[in-house]
């Protein structure tokens, strides 16, 4: 139990860290995100530009800071997505089963037939590269793992007592739903919910990094990569921070979910203890 | 088992027509056309109309599904909006290129996965398992596309020994083929290795409490045969299960990779038809992977019953 609570810590710390170094690099940084300076062209770090300068002398570590939102911006949004509509349709699939259940498990089969970012390619080649897209798209393609946690979590509740004893006393269906199966869901959904939020992040930066995220000029860690493959020679440095934040934030949002999983995960604990 | 065989395989059908529908249903979210498309700049609507009623685009979605699907079913996937090309041809020669890199790399990462996560699971929370777990999260916290850039700055800029950009096939001239697959590789075994070694880690610390395995131990057998003989089966399927998973998403999601490295493979084409919005490679592409994908799954779950006995009883 105390290596847990190690990940928990470390995972939580380094968190803390990315965003608050965020939040100063935006707020306290001399430089914006946007501003060129053609005389500062690939500047190595230094005291004035900690993490040095890009190919249009844009400070690294302020565009840094403020790609920390915009990636975390798209991929909560798409994970809220994915976590309303699989808890919508889990819950109902589960709760009411029949032919709304086959029809939906039909669905989420074979949108799960798709690997990785294929699907979200293809939605995006149909809808073009915009944030709205990429929310949409990702939603999509993470929405399955939701429904079949929640679908099985409530399709094991629901002969349950306490179930049929809102119903009996008279409560519509929803209110059973919603005030009585589903506060149960919380937590499996908790747990992979922290999972497909580092699948998400993973997946923007990919996008980004493909040229197919975030649009330009806005700063954004994948983009930044991209860009940086064209100097690695001049300055290996535009390639090597950009990185650094993204293994950063998924190696602390990692070690985050493995503690609640652990904490949570019953099957897990049993092997543990 | 053959009643396995055969309802697994009967299984497959539904799921590959699932695909068609949805990717059939990703193209109507299209704007317009394929034709305003095909025509872009040029401004006839007779010739619209003309190949509208070619392509049987005047009908109702769901005759043009099945006219579509029937194309499809003769592999007829139509032409490259952009090039001209046929799709099936153009996805071919790029599907070679990515399944060396992909398979060589999940081979790789599996080995060391299950030598390294069976170790783990062995001497489990001492220092060796600390040191193992700590690296397999470092390397499912790295994206394979940091990792190759890291890897070009390293050997191929600052240490120049080996070439970062291009492609030769290891077909026509094998020492210099290699030299181009040998980042690209290293890339994605660091990067896929860590999910993989943690499941095999997970269930091989299960497996290793079954009374089994004290019994094999009570009769003296090396903690080599305990481990790699009997211990080892029993985490192939769970084992397995996740590689078939890795290889299927790598063979549609190596897009990253293969831009890193500037490789022609599918995953590049996917990503340039997306830009160029050329929407018959996309399609094309789609159903090409997903049904990879499918029928590597397929094939993992019919070594199911090669692999565990206890399968074959039960159906």
């Amino acid at each position: 139990m105390k290596g847990i609570k190690a990940n928990m810590m470390i995972g939580g710390i380094c968190l803390a860290t990315i965003l608050l170094a965020s939040v100063i690099g935006i707020l306290a940084s001399p430089y914006s995100a946007l501003e060129m300076d053609f005389l500062n062209r690939f500047a190595p770090p230094s005291a004035s530009h900690w993490f040095g300068t890009d190919e249009y002398g844009r400070d690294v570590f302020t565009r840094i800071a403020n790609g920390t939102f915009v990636s975390l911006r798209v991929s909560l949004a798409a994970v809220v997505l994915a976590v309303s509509a699989g808890t919508v349709i889990g819950a109902a699939t589960g709760y009411f089963g029949g032919w709304l259940d086959r029809t939906a498990m039909v669905c989420i089969d074979s949108i799960m037939a798709f690997p990785g970012l294929l699907l979200v390619l293809g939605i995006m080649s149909a809808l073009g590269p915009n944030e709205a897209g990429i929310i949409f798209a990702l939603g999509i393609a993470y929405t399955p793992p939701i429904t079949r946690v929640v679908r099985g979590t409530v399709y094991s509740l629901r002969e349950r007592e306490f179930v049929d004893a809102s119903r009996l006393i008279g409560n519509p269906e929803a209110v059973t739903i919603f005030r009585h199966v589903l506060p149960n869901c919380i937590t499996p959904v908790v747990v992979i919910s922290t999972s497909i939020f580092t699948a998400a992040l993973l997946s923007e930066t990919a996008l980004s990094f493909l040229g197919l995220g975030v649009p330009p000029p806005a700063p954004s860690w994948g983009s930044m990569l991209a860009d940086s493959r064209n100097y690695l020679g001049l300055n290996p440095w535009m390639g090597i921070f950009p990185g650094l934040a993204i293994s950063f934030t998924l190696l602390s949002i990692n070690l985050v979910g493995d503690a609640l999983r652990d904490r949570w995960d019953p099957r897990l604990r049993e092997v543990e203890a | 088992m053959t009643a396995y065989f055969v309802k697994r395989l009967l299984m497959v059908v539904p799921t590959l027509l699932l695909v068609t529908l949805a990717v059939f249903l990703v193209m109507q979210l299209v704007p317009g056309d394929p034709v305003l498309m095909m025509m872009r700049d040029v401004n006839n609507p007779e010739l619209v109309q003309q190949l509208r009623e070619e392509l049987g685009l005047d009908k109702p979605a769901i005759v043009q599904y099945f006219n579509w699907l029937g194309r499809i079913a003769q592999l007829d996937f139509g032409h490259s909006i952009v090039t001209g090309e046929p799709v099936l041809d153009a996805m071919f020669d790029r599907f070679a290129v990515t399944a060396q890199v992909v398979v060589i790399s999940v081979v790789l990462a599996t080995l060391i996965a299950v030598v390294a996560g069976t170790i783990a699971a062995w001497v489990r929370n001492r220092k060796p398992d600390l040191v193992i777990t700590v690296l397999a999260v470092f390397s499912m916290s790295i994206p394979s596309f940091w990792v190759g850039i890291a890897l070009i700055i390293l050997f191929g800029i600052k240490l120049q020994w080996l070439p970062t950009v291009g492609y030769v096939s290891p077909f026509q001239d094998f020492a210099t083929g290699i030299q181009f697959l040998v980042l690209p590789i290293a890339a994605l075994v660091i990067a896929e290795t860590g999910g993989l070694l943690r499941m095999v880690r997970s269930t091989m610390i299960e497996v290793l409490q079954q009374e089994y395995i004290t019994s094999a131990r009570a009769k003296g057998l090396s903690e080599m045969t305990v481990l790699f003989r009997h211990a080892l089966k029993n985490t192939l399927i769970p084992t397995m299960t996740l590689v078939g998973l890795v290889l299927g998403s790598l063979l549609g999601g190596a897009a990253v990779i293969e831009t890193v490295f500037t490789l022609p493979g599918l995953g590049r084409l996917l990503v340039t038809s997306v830009y160029a919005r050329d929407y018959f490679m996309v399609q094309g592409i789609m159903i090409l992977v997903a049904t990879t994908y499918v029928l590597v799954n397929l094939a993992i779950d019919m070594l199911y019953p090669l692999l565990d006995p206890r399968v074959r009883m039960q159906s």
